[in-house]
């Protein structure tokens, strides 16, 4: 199945390049604020029960693809 | 003292810390390819080097922090050994859960080479024993993440314990958010695991111990590395 899982900092958590492109966008005369950004994971993963895959997937955030300290992450079986 | 560098692809200080310890300290000093299960017998120090491993894939030293030496790093740490993090190594070893925290962007986005002040915090770990606390010695950096991080809670568990070993400072030792080049928390620039054997940092000591190379202020590292480890 595609999972994809989509990794943000967490709040709190300075983002100098979200900051960055930001103040580009407001040079564009965009109103914007609060830009972050992250990074997404697409993968397939084999098995047929979502909620299974989805547990692989959330194993695979603590293993390697998320780190707690900075980041969180969201997890969707497309 | 016999001391293991781990290089992974992507390393590029890691003829920095074998000339370090190797020609200018004497110690018996041994490259370690990343795929290796073993570090060489007797090994005293592990000196993790700095560059880019794995071209900083992922996030910085994530992928390295997985590589089949490690597990023996880790067993080497756990048996009290001692392990020195420089730089990328230091990232390493944070993404190895030996030491806490995370290694951000610098706030300023830019990647940066200067040389820095650190003053020292601890001179009672092996580290450091052969200087004082409070000394105030210069060093390079050289990185774009080594803005330290870490959630408050576990920030001030670290600063109660005695967790920060090296602290950006101005050339007179005074503390303060303009001194710190990379906005890492409190200042800081090298911390060590509860035990006092696992020490990490951003700045560069083993790039600044030969006078050759026109400076030697990291030597205090490395004294007190010789006076730490009997036999040497």
């Amino acid at each position: 199945m595609k999972v994809r899982v989509s990794v943000q900092l967490k709040p709190g958590i300075l983002d100098p390049q979200g900051k960055a492109v930001e103040q580009g966008l407001h040079g564009f005369g965009f109103e914007v604020d609060h830009v972050r950004i992250g990074r997404l994971i697409d993968m397939d993963v084999p098995g047929t029960d979502p909620a299974e895959v989805k547990a692989k997937a959330l194993a695979m955030c603590e293993k390697l693809l998320v780190n707690p300290v900075m980041e969180k992450a969201s997890i969707e079986v497309l | 003292m016999r001391v293991a560098v781990p290089v992974f692809p992507g390393s590029n200080c890691d003829h920095d810390a074998l000339h370090a310890c190797g020609t200018v300290m004497g110690w018996d000093t041994i490259p370690v390819w990343h795929r290796e299960t073993r570090l060489p017998a007797d090994t005293e120090l592990v000196f993790v080097p700095g560059g880019f491993s794995y071209g900083d894939y992922l996030r910085c030293g994530a992928i390295a922090a997985l590589a089949p030496i490690m597990a023996d790093v880790r067993r080497h740490a756990d048996n009290g050994g001692l392990v020195l993090g420089v730089c990328n190594g230091f990232q390493i070893l944070c993404e190895a859960h030996l030491l806490p925290g995370a290694l951000l962007r610098n706030e300023s986005l830019r990647f940066i080479h200067a040389d820095i002040h650190l003053r020292v915090e601890r001179s009672d770990l092996p580290f450091t024993r052969a200087m004082k606390a409070g000394e105030v010695f210069q060093v390079p950096i050289a990185h774009a993440e080594g803005n330290f991080t870490l959630d408050p809670a576990d920030l001030s568990d670290l600063e109660a314990r005695g967790g920060v070993v090296f602290r950006y400072c101005s050339p007179k030792g005074q503390i303060g958010a303009n001194h710190v080049p990379n906005g890492a928390m409190n200042g800081i620039a090298g911390i060590v695991n509860v035990r006092g054997n696992v020490l990490g940092m951003m700045p560069h000591p083993e790039r600044v111990v030969d006078p050759r190379l026109g400076a030697t202020g990291g030597l205090g590292v490395f004294r007190s590395l010789a006076e730490a480890v009997v036999g040497t």
